[in-house]
């Protein structure tokens, strides 16, 4: 989808605590994106060695924390793990579900040195 | 030379977001409602635009479009300042989706004290606008008949942040293989209850619910 505005905003965000914290370079972000939020990590990383040159976050390494999506049924209550299309309840084929987690999308901290 | 691990935990879009609420806070004070109308490329977003125009036409009904294209283009700008409505067109830089900011500046070209209504039609493509809120007052999708009907299953996110659907094209129902019902489980399953009305802007059937709905969001009227 729309990496290369993710993936600047990574960087606004990670250079502004950096900055905060008065570190004289960042070496490792950790993001933390859900399932349902497609992200295609390869093109992040791409964009962001061209983008984070010449700031505190050059050279620093992304990790992706993958959160499943789960689902559980209102019906049932039965929790289950999406991994292809969207299905009706496995166990009792209800369509009544609620999404319980697969939407993140956040940064959740950064490595720095000072 | 120390090492350091800064919790941060920030919605990546969060400035996105910010911006967000300020397009809504202005589009409020100018007793404006607003609608981010989405929808894959074709399935009809300025047809159903410029059909919700003339159907308000006679009521004096004031309507600002902004229209986001990946490319340099007026079509559909034109069309509508055919129509007698001021339109502004945001070129959107290759990006598949708009932005609060692009929102932000369109509105500063709008004339704002003049509208009762600003429609935002979003670029072609049903990823990634599902992921950039606006700031506006409801997400509406336009899903056409000829796209399928899996669409719900393959594109679930942008149905779930939904407040209205139109399934459009209903003109076209006989000659195509439209499960309605498979259609509609899968619309069920990621936005319960969701308001729906299924409208042609060809034949204009279906599209009175459509402006009984619309006018009663409207403030002043
Ligand atoms: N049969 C039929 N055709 C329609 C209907 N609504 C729109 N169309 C046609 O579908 C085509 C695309 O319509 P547009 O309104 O330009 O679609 P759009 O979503 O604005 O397209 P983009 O802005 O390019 O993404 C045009 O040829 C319209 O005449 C409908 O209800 N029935
Ligand atoms: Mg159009
Ligand atoms: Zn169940």
């Amino acid at each position: 989808m729309h990496e290369l505005s993710v993936t600047e905003s990574v960087l606004e965000i990670a250079c502004r605590h950096a900055e905060n914290a008065q570190a004289s370079q960042v070496t490792d972000i950790h993001l933390v994106i859900g399932h349902l939020s497609s992200i295609i990590d390869e093109s992040v990383i791409f964009y962001w060695n061209i983008i984070s040159k010449d700031t505190l976050c050059e050279g620093a390494e992304l990790h992706f924390i993958r959160v499943p999506a789960i689902l559980v049924c209102l019906n049932c209550n039965n929790e289950y793990k999406l991994e292809g299309e969207l299905t009706p309840c496995p166990n009792c084929n209800s369509a009544k579900i609620r999404v319980v987690s697969g939407d993140e999308f956040h940064l959740d901290s950064i490595e720095i040195q000072r | 030379m120390t090492e350091n691990r800064i919790k941060i935990v920030e919605k990546i879009l969060d400035a996105n977001d910010r911006l967000a609420n300020e397009n809504r806070r202005r589009l409020d004070a100018a007793a404006i409602y607003s609608i981010n109308l989405m929808a894959s490329p074709g399935a009809g977003k300025t047809s159903f635009i410029l059909s919700t125009i003339n159907a308000l036409l006679s009521e004096d009904i004031q309507i600002g479009v902004i229209e986001g294209d990946t490319a340099p283009v007026t079509i559909d700008s034109d069309k509508i300042n055919a129509a007698g409505m001021p339109a502004v067109q945001v070129n959107t830089g290759g990006e598949c989706h708009m932005d609060a900011v692009m929102v932000e500046n369109a509105l500063d070209q709008l004339p704002l004290t003049n509208l009762d209504l600003v429609v935002v039609e979003n670029v072609g493509n049903l990823i990634c606008p599902a992921a950039f809120n606006l700031g506006t007052h409801s997400n509406v999708l336009i899903a056409s008949v000829p796209e399928g009907d899996d669409k719900p299953y393959k594109y679930p996110n942008i149905y779930r942040g939904l407040d209205v659907l139109i399934i459009n094209k209903i003109d076209l129902l006989p000659y195509i293989d439209f499960d309605m019902e498979y259609f509609q489980k899968g619309v069920e399953m990621l936005n319960p209850g969701l308001k729906t009305f299924a409208v042609s802007c060809k034949t204009d059937e279906g599209l009175d619910d459509w402006i009984d709905w619309l006018r009663s969001r409207l403030p002043n009227r």
